[in-house]
């Protein structure tokens, strides 16, 4: 069985999902419309969660939130499930399939065949549909990928039983009820409020607050940690915001398409010019990028070099908080 | 980023004949989206990470060989595990998967016990027991 599914790439994978499924239903949603709506731009620091030996930096909020945010702001109602045992897990997969409705899944990264083997890591809130079995192999259409691909039955259960944080549980989700007409007006005001609440949020470890502290603890990593830890969280830090599914500048650039595409639906103009701040602001995120890689590539722990970015994250911080007071006046 | 902007670097994508996809602007400022093949400042990145990886798995095995630990530890360095994530697979406390690198409890271990890391692992008992296997 073949689900009649067209396969649109996007940068992220969970933006993807819920796009790509209700395309097939007819509704045109972009990938930067689930991700505005859903209030996807973020900032947190959790210096007490360890993932691969360095602090947690994000540049999106928690697994699933984008989504279940999008769903409620334009009135979807979403089925999903979460299954103990995997042959049940199958199972249901399998009835949907029959009725002929593609369903997202949460999958872990590490047993992803297709993924290049230095991507595959275990991180267990990556998305993904699937739209139909053909000699026991599912058809897998998985958003940050250009093409389709499939997994055989053991494959797929493997990673939608993934352990660790986030596990994902054999997640299989789907949009059951839809309003006749997506009405994206007012989700796109409450979309862009929550982001600009969450961006000056008064809290130390979120939003341009939280760039302000990391930039902080970036000029004491040399001299408290040695350059090779030092070195290690700075990749890390360019890891999460660069990393596939971004869009490039941390979810920057997807969220200044969003503006744009936003600023004719509810009549404000001036979310184009906010759309061209906001791409600026992204090419400044690239440069610290680059100017963070010239450090860890060449190894050095030298005090200057990481002076040097924290002066530049602390200056994206203010104008983080200046972009974001401007885009809260612009829609009050 | 504009659209001529979008890095081309080489990359691990290549390995997988895959290419992301970048937001950027064309010439008129409209937003489109543009594949891109990787770009430097992350793969250097991610190697660096690879590299940092490498290095606990051979400096594991070394203890291995030295008896200060057991195999189980650089299995689970091997599988890029970190202990919550190998005690998670296991269904056990951290603390038990901990005490099981401890050589002598390791050579205690019941047959079941070593067939579950086995097959965490995705390998044979006899390569669990014997590293160079």
């Amino acid at each position: 069985m073949k689900i009649n599914f067209t396969h649109h790439q996007t940068a992220h994978c969970e933006n993807g999902v819920i796009s790509n499924l209700l395309k097939h239903q007819g509704y045109e949603v972009s990938e930067p419309m689930v991700f505005g709506i859903g209030s996807g731009l973020f900032f947190v620091y959790l210096p007490f969660l360890k993932v691969n030996y360095a602090p947690v930096f994000s540049y999106r909020p928690m697994p699933g939130l984008i989504f279940k945010r999008f769903a409620k702001r334009v009135g979807i109602q979403i089925k999903s499930h979460k299954f103990k045992h995997p042959e049940e897990a199958e199972k249901v997969l399998e009835e949907e399939l029959r009725k002929n409705n593609p369903v997202g899944l949460q999958v872990g990264v590490f047993n992803l065949t297709y993924f290049p083997d230095e991507y595959r890591f275990h991180f267990n809130a990556h998305n993904m549909v699937v739209y139909g079995k053909e000699d026991d192999r599912y058809l897998i259409s998985d958003p940050v990928m250009e093409d389709t691909t499939s997994l055989s039955s053991k494959e797929l259960s493997k990673v939608r039983f993934a352990k660790g944080a986030f596990a994902p549980k054999g997640h299989m989700y789907y949009p059951v009820s839809y309003p006749e007409q997506l009405e994206l007006d007012e989700a796109i005001l409450k979309g862009i409020k929550q982001t600009c609440r969450d961006m000056l949020a008064p809290v130390p470890i979120v939003g341009v607050k939280a760039m302000r502290l990391v930039a902080k603890k970036i000029r004491k990593w040399p001299a408290k940690k040695g350059t090779k830890v030092a070195n290690h969280y700075l990749g890390q830090l360019v890891r999460m915001q660069e990393e596939i599914g971004t869009g490039g500048g941390g979810f920057r650039f997807i969220y200044a398409a969003f503006l744009q595409e936003a600023a004719p639906i509810i009549n404000k103009p001036v979310l184009r010019e906010l759309s061209t701040e906001m791409t600026q602001i992204g090419d400044a995120w690239r440069d610290f990028a680059v100017d963070a890689s010239r450090i860890y590539k060449q190894r050095s722990s030298q005090t200057d070099g990481y002076n040097q970015i924290a002066d530049q994250l602390v200056d994206l911080s203010k104008r983080e908080e200046a972009f974001f007071k401007e885009l809260k006046q612009a829609i009050a | 980023m504009k659209k001529e902007e979008v890095p081309q670097d080489e990359s691990n994508l290549a390995s997988a004949n895959f290419r992301e996809l970048c937001y950027a602007v064309d010439e008129e400022g409209n937003y489109i989206t543009e594949n891109s093949t990787g770009w430097d400042p992350k793969t250097i990145a991610l190697n660096n990470a690879i590299e940092e990886i490498n290095e606990r798995i051979a400096d594991a095995k070394k203890r291995v060989e030295q008896n200060v630990t057991s195999p189980i530890e650089y299995y689970m360095e091997k599988q890029k595990m970190d202990l919550p994530i190998l005690a998670s697979y296991m269904g056990l406390w951290k603390w038990q998967v901990k005490r099981h690198f401890k050589p002598k409890v390791f050579a205690k271990l019941s047959a079941k016990l070593r067939q579950k890391y086995a097959d965490v692992f995705d390998i044979s008992v006899e390569q669990l027991n014997d590293i160079h296997r």
